[in-house]
């Protein structure tokens, strides 16, 4: 799996993990580029539906950040999340994918480093577990086509 | 409400074994309020069955669709036009609604996916609790409003029985006993009175030992 480089969708939230990107970039910290930043206005907007999509149209990985806990910048939106993404992992779970596969991490817009920190980690970790097994069947689909 | 409860995946998948192209059809009314079958529901459902077929190796094709309820006729027969495309139909409903799209589309294999489970209401979002058990004769009357047939495990009517515990039942610590309920609720209401009265022995006829039951509006009868 050495050359493997796997597709990951990071559901950000506007007001702090996004932020955070945002400094990551200005502080020119380097990150994966497998990192695909999916922006949405808080985390609680995020459901099961969203997450499974990802999965199912491609990602190796897919992760959520939000505020850190206690300083949403809607209150509870980020607590509203992690259920859901608890719940989520069970439902990969149940179609074969590794719950590892999916993952929530908070953090504040002033938190840039740990914005590149998560992309490697989550990126290494993703690399460990190899592709999707959904993406594994279409590679074979495509190099039987080719 | 009717409260339903996802069936377990596997049970789910081994309906559709040999199904290539399925609608999951999702209901608009009490499962949709308990997050069970609605639309958000049978996208979620659909994903994961198509995921999980990917897989396998064995794709399926879905066509996802809700309406506004499958318990009545003219929203069942909207589908009609998608009926004859598919090979089986995964209905999210409680069970009566199962019934009426399956008796709609004769011909048609259509499967349940939940487990329809009890009448009911929600304690807090997402948390549901049963609340009657539809015995048709109505006693809250007599109880302060709080049904002895669905919440007392044994149906008490003129209970509370032995195992009543500091306010708990015997089947499970976690569990309110009825009666005491009932019991609080009488006293707070200064109506002690009705709890003096024997209730008499329920007529279970009314209930479903009378068989199917039906209710009609005459008014309503052309
Ligand atoms: S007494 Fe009968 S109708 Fe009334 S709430 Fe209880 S089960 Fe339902
Ligand atoms: S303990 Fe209370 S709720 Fe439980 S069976 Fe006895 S009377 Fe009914």
């Amino acid at each position: 799996m050495a050359n493997f480089e796997p597709t990951i969708v990071a559901f950000c939230c506007h007001y702090c993990a996004y932020g955070a990107a945002d400094l990551a970039g200005s502080m020119r910290l380097e990150y994966p580029p497998n990192i695909r930043v999916i922006r949405l206005p808080c985390t609680g907007k995020i459901t099961p539906v969203f997450l499974l999509r990802a999965f199912e149209k491609g990602a190796d990985g897919v992760y959520v950040a939000g505020c850190l806990e206690g300083d949403c910048h809607f209150i509870h939106g980020n607590l509203v999340a992690k259920p859901r993404v608890n719940y989520t992992k069970k439902l990969i779970q149940e179609v074969g994918l590794e719950p590892e596969r999916l993952e929530m991490f908070n953090m504040s817009a002033a938190m840039g480093p740990r914005f590149a920190e998560v992309a490697n980690e989550f990126t290494e970790r993703i690399r460990q577990l190899g592709p999707s097994p959904l993406n594994k069947k279409m590679r074979r689909v495509d190099t039987e086509a080719a | 409400m009717v409260v339903g409860e996802r069936k377990p995946f596997d049970e789910i998948t081994g309906m559709l074994e040999g199904h290539k192209k399925i609608m999951v059809l999702g209901c608009g009314g009490c499962v949709t309020v308990c997050l069970t079958g609605g639309h958000d529901e049978v996208r979620v459902l659909s994903s994961q069955l198509r995921m999980a077929r990917d897989n396998a190796g064995n794709p399926i094709e879905i066509v996802e669709k809700t309406v506004e309820r499958q318990c009545d006729p003219e929203y069942v027969e909207e589908v009609s036009g998608i009926v004859p495309d598919v090979d089986a139909v995964l209905s999210m409903a409680c069970g009566a609604g199962v019934q009426y799209v399956a008796e709609r589309y004769p011909g048609m294999p259509v499967y349940p996916a939940l487990d329809t489970t009890f009448v009911g209401g929600s304690t807090k979002e997402g948390y549901y609790v049963e609340k009657c058990q539809t015995c048709g004769a109505c006693k809250l009357f007599y109880t302060g409003g709080i049904c002895p047939i669905a919440r007392c495990s044994k149906s008490l009517l003129n209970g509370p029985c032995g195992g009543s515990t500091k306010g708990k039942c015997e089947i499970d610590p976690e569990v309110d006993c009825a009666w005491q309920l009932i019991l609080d609720r009488l006293k707070s209401l200064n109506r002690m009175d009705l709890y003096e009265e024997n209730m008499a022995v329920n007529d279970w006829r009314t209930n479903r030992d009378g068989g199917p039951r039906k209710m009609i509006r005459e008014d309503f009868q052309r």
